[in-house]
């Protein structure tokens, strides 16, 4: 079972039409909450009018921050003390900082009749200068505070020794651009609070149920374990789904005000302005090289368009950035220094590959500006550099989302070897070069990238048997669409011997198990998986016990098998697992002195994360005339430790790789001079469809299991994002002859043209040049 | 992403949707296709009071043959012309024009009437329009009146057409056996709205051009039909060195908008690289 392409589990409500999204659900007697946001970037606000609102037909009320009596939303990861100035608040009360900034709500019986009254109340804003640019000096943020809410250092070893005694330094500046992800299903949250019972329920939960409870509760000041958040089917989370936004807690306050549900559904043109943005980062960074290759030191320093608010990812985007940024190389020295600085922007957060998009994209065209300027190969750049399996575990003296950073097993060259092999790289490069002789601007840049995955602490599961022999397993963590259930299922069926039909994941409601982490960071294979494998060992050990009494035999001659124990070697002792179900019912288990109920926990805890890593290759061909950048192949080598389902692990790093894609080529929130969002709909947001996207070829190797989990996974959900960036920056320069030419994300056709131009430039004046 | 508030008019005849635009005035709009009004009601850009669907007068759709020209109806939807057999010059230039526009489900829905109504600077049809020097005919309770595609297209967004008025059909002169046409353009993904579109049609007779005619959509607050170039390829051999100079004058007289999609200038040099790419190409 684990290793197998089984179909995926869950997608039958989904084909049906029978799925049910934040959208679907309904109580009765809601109200339909539209949220006012702000239509200028930053200013004073003085007044909030809602009389015009109040007197349309079906509008139950106007309220604005005056009538808030909540604190701004807190951290869910990683926080220094000096970011909390700069949490958001629910709704703004003196300053609105973005466009699309909440700064007030009209309740309505109607979703329409919502969106006519927001549209006549009057704001008051006495407009202030923008913040646009986050390597312009900080600004002032409020009376005490400046705009850079966190100066972030990190790093080991003598770098100024190592620049100093270096034969080479290789510098640059480069770019990654203001994009995020964009899940089909925009947010959605109903709130049902009880009065007199006093409890809230939301549906419409996503990626973190259990950590939002938490946030939630604590902003209302109701005991967390009278909110049940509860997760519908997910339309896509990308990191960006399903953290605690302003809205969330909206729908919470005003349904505990009416003491009815309260419904809001969020549209596209909101969620392009109010939905965490992310990247957004220039680095600074330069290399100490030796003669032969070998970098002994890497300088970083970087800025982040962080935008209006530190949000509830707080420091986890650049401290990732940091600690990631030296990959898979060895490093001796290393020196980071980030600056989080806050613009007039949509505030940010994580977006798959949160800050591994970024740094791989600034390292390997470093390691590409190395490669050229030492006139080598990049790729011989990147073997010489590379830590070596026998360095493995392999600790860098810094810590990344709290933990160690200890590279827990790899052999990042046996992967480049498998690569070329696989995808004959040598004949694809011969094949390009033909091309380019005959005067195709065609080209292949490569990238290599370390990920992350499996963050702990914990994952708790539970599984239970019923009297059919149906199996449920319920845990908190979340389902957003990428096939959790099939592993959970997988990993199940194949520690109990049973088919995959008789199990049902239960997963993200927060009244069915106390604890969870959730779904985020590519954790949830490593983290559930291994706690639904210690609980189904301990359901086994439950069961072999029971029909050992039941068959009057040793638990050692016992085996499970289809769903049922029998003694080994007599096929026909089988007692059903459904038959020592029904016998440890609370009123029969004394019978046979045992605890009642066919039912096991599992946990899993770790202090560490595992280390996937992969290589990313990209074939492009630019049109010369028009600059435009048409990818031609995606070859991605990615080594998983395990693939429990290498269908999904495919599925993750195809779809991962048109997002790397898209923020290579397409997709970036701009502004305008005046700080307006110029990109609030899908024809200005330029997400890649299916004719930008090319064939993408996956290989999945399985040498490297993780140590540190007992199913030797590593994650696998972000590996086809991290180094897109940078492979399709290098296949471009590649295709137009110009050495690391990109040196910004995303590659606007105008940009490349621009390229073109220089490319052909310099080939007419060589002297001796056709 | 909701509408503002607005009455639904359904029309059963021109006569009704007529009476019912002179009666409802100015707040009200003719709906076709949808696929451009319902967007910008959406987005609150735009808000009619009053709807006036058109989308069930069968009369109005559908392309007729005459000797010197064809006309089409207003609710022929993009799709039926990208299908479309009339034969010659024209049927390949609405065939391959009709391919362009958007994504097949905007296709199917999506009028060439409304495309002409709504007048984005960049369709194919307001560039097809002003390139074959259409004549639409347009009605209202006063009577039937035609406007010269040159008169028709005002500004962006915006044409000679009165609140009453309803755009019935489209005439477009047949082209003979000597035209070569091409539709080239450029957008940054497939389907959407093109940065610059070209499109040509040259009469030629024994490798000598005649009547050269040359549009720009994307380049200014409507179509443009490019004098500059049309002079450069009127009486010269159909060869590289007419083409690059109709191309450079072409690029060098339009003066685009910018937006992020592109600058100005980068608008200008697809001028130029995509009228060369549509005078190679060209075809019967
Ligand atoms: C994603 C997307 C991509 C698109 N890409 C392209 C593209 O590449 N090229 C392109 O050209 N278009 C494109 N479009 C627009 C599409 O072609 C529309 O169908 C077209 O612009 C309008 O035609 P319609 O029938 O849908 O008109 P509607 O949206 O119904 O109406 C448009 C306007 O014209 C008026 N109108 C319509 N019919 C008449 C009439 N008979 N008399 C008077 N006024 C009338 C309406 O009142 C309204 O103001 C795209 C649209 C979308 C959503």
């Amino acid at each position: 079972m684990i290793g197998k392409p089984l179909r995926r589990v869950e997608d039958l409500p989904l084909l049906l039409g029978t799925g049910r999204f934040a959208a679907d659900i309904s109580l009765p007697g809601q109200a339909h909450l539209r949220v006012v946001r702000s239509p200028v970037p930053h200013g004073m606000l003085r007044g909030v009018d809602g009389r015009k609102a109040l007197s349309m037909p079906g509008v139950i009320g106007v309220w604005s921050a005056a009538d808030l009596d909540l604190g701004p939303i807190g951290f869910r990861m990683v926080a220094f003390p000096g970011m909390l100035p700069y949490r958001q608040p629910v709704l703004a009360a003196e300053r609105v900082r973005y466009v699309g900034e909440p700064v007030a709500i009209v309740l309505a019986d109607d979703p329409y009749r919502a969106e006519d009254a927001a549209d006549l109340v009057e704001l008051d804003i006495e407009s202030l200068p923008p913040v646009l640019d986050q390597l312009q000096e900080p600004a002032q943020f409020d009376d005490q505070n400046d705009t850079e809410a966190l100066l972030h250092e990190d790093g080991y070893g003598d770098v100024g020794a190592a620049f100093a005694a270096a034969p080479h330094v290789v510098e640059l500046t480069v770019t990654v651009g203001r994009h995020t992800g964009v899940p089909l299903e925009c947010r959605g949250a109903l709130a049902d609070y009880r009065p007199g019972a006093g409890t809230l329920d939301f549906y419409g939960a996503a990626k973190v149920p259990h950590q939002n409870r938490l946030l939630l509760a604590g902003l209302l000041g109701l005991p967390p374990q009278l909110v049940v958040l509860r997760e519908a089917h997910v339309g896509g989370g990308f990191g960006v789904r399903g953290e605690v936004y302003p809205e969330d807690v909206l729908v919470c306050w005003a349904s505990r005000l009416l003491g009815r549900p309260v419904k809001w559904i969020e549209d596209r043109n909101e969620h392009l302005l109010a939905a965490n943005h992310s990247r957004d980062q220039v680095h600074r960074i330069r290399a100490a090289v030796l003669a032969d290759g070998y970098i002994t030191a890497i300088d970083d320093e970087f800025w982040l368009d962080q935008g209006a608010y530190v949000r509830t990812h707080a420091a986890a985007v650049p401290t990732l950035t940091a600690s990631m940024l030296p990959g898979p190389y060895q490093i001796p020295a290393y020196r980071v220094r980030g600056h989080v600085r806050l613009t007039n922007k949509t505030p940010a957060g994580t977006y798959r590959a949160p800050g591994r998009y970024e740094g791989t994209f600034a390292r390997e065209r470093l390691i590409d500006a190395v490669a050229s300027s030492l006139g080598k190969p990049a790729m011989e750049i990147r073997l010489s550099n590379f830590i070596s399996p026998d360095q493995m575990p392999y600790a860098r003296p810094m810590s990344a989302l709290g933990t160690d950073l200890e590279y827990d097993s790899g052999d990042y060259a046996l992967l480049v070897g498998k690569a070329q092999a696989r995808f004959g790289l040598a004949e694809l490069e011969h094949g390009l070069a033909a091309r380019r002789a005959l005067g195709e601007a065609v080209g292949m840049g490569c990238a290599f990238f370390v990920e992350k995955s499996g963050l702990g602490p914990y994952e708790a599961v539970r599984i239970s048997v019923d009297q059919s022999g149906h199996i449920d397993i319920i845990t908190g963590a979340g389902s957003m669409g990428q096939g959790f259930e099939t592993v959970i299922t997988q990993i199940c069926a194949q520690e109990l011997g049973v088919r995959p039909e008789t199990i049902r994941v239960l997963h993200g409601q927060t009244d069915q198990i106390e604890h969870a982490m959730g779904a985020f960071a590519s954790r949830l294979t490593v983290m559930a998986g291994s706690a639904t494998l210690i609980a189904a060992q301990a359901l086994r050990e439950k069961a072999l016990a029971a029909a050992a009494r039941m068959l009057e035999a040793s638990p050692r001659d016992l085996e499970l098998s289809d769903g049922a124990v029998r003694v080994a070697g007599d096929p026909d002792t089988g007692i059903s697992l459904a038959q020592i179900s029904e016998a440890l019912r609370p009123d029969q288990a004394a019978r046979w002195g045992l605890e009642p109920s066919l039912t096991a926990d599992g946990w899993h805890t770790t202090d560490h994360m595992c280390y996937p890593y992969g290589l990313h290759i990209a074939v492009v061909r630019v049109d010369a005339g028009t600059g435009q950048v048409i990818a031609e192949r995606l070859l991605v080598a990615y080594d998983v430790g395990r693939a429990v389902n290498p269908m999904l692990v495919e599925g993750q790093i195809v779809g991962g790789a048109a997002q790397g894609l898209g923020g290579a080529l397409l997709e970036e929130f701009r502004y305008d001079d005046a700080g307006h969002p110029q990109c609030t709909t899908f024809m200005d947001y330029l997400l890649p469809t299916r004719a930008e996207m090319p064939p993408v070829d996956v290989l999945i190797t399985e040498d490297a299991p993780s140590p540190r989990n007992p199913l030797g996974v590593k994650g696998a959900g972000e590996g086809g994002t991290t180094a897109m960036g940078a492979a399709i920056a290098a296949a471009i320069d590649a295709a137009l002859g110009v050495p690391l030419g990109v040196k910004e994300l995303p590659v606007h056709p105008e940009a490349a043209l621009r390229l073109a131009k220089a490319a052909r430039r310099e080939s007419t004046s060589e002297p001796g040049g056709a | 992403m909701k509408p503002a508030p607005f009455d639904y008019i359904p029309a059963a005849s021109v006569a009704e949707a007529v009476a019912a635009l002179a009666e409802l005035g100015d707040g009200s709009k003719v709906l076709a296709g949808g696929q451009s009004l319902l967007p910008m009601m959406n987005f609150r850009l735009a808000r009619p009071d009053a709807l006036v669907d058109i989308g069930g007068l069968g009369e109005l759709r559908g392309v007729q043959a005459r000797e010197r020209f064809i006309e089409v109806g207003a609710l022929t939807r993009h799709l039926d012309l990208e299908r479309t057999g009339v034969p010659g010059p024209l049927g390949s230039l609405l065939r391959s024009a009709g391919a362009q526009v958007g994504h097949l489900p905007i296709r199917t829905r999506g009028t060439f009437g409304g495309s002409v109504a709504h007048a984005d600077p960049a369709s194919e049809w307001c560039v097809l329009a002003a390139l074959l020097d259409a004549t639409m005919t347009v009605t209202s309770l006063a009577g039937t009146r035609t406007v010269a595609a040159a008169d028709f297209f005002t500004t962006i967004f915006t044409t000679a057409l009165e609140p009453d008025e309803l755009l019935t059909a489209v005439t477009l002169p047949r082209l003979d056996e000597s035209y070569r046409v091409a539709v080239v353009e450029f957008a940054r993904r497939a389907g959407d709205f093109a940065i610059v579109a070209v499109m040509v049609a040259c009469s030629v007779r024994n490798g000598v051009i005649g009547d050269a005619r040359v549009c720009l959509g994307g380049v200014a607050d409507r179509p443009v039909r490019s004098l500059a170039a049309e002079s450069l390829l009127a009486g010269q051999p159909a060869g590289a060195a007419a083409f690059r100079a109709a191309a450079d004058a072409a690029a060098a007289a339009v003066s685009p908008p910018a937006d992020i999609h592109g600058s100005a200038g980068y608008r200008r040099d697809l001028v130029s690289v995509l009228l060369r790419r549509a005078l190679e190409r060209m075809a019967p």
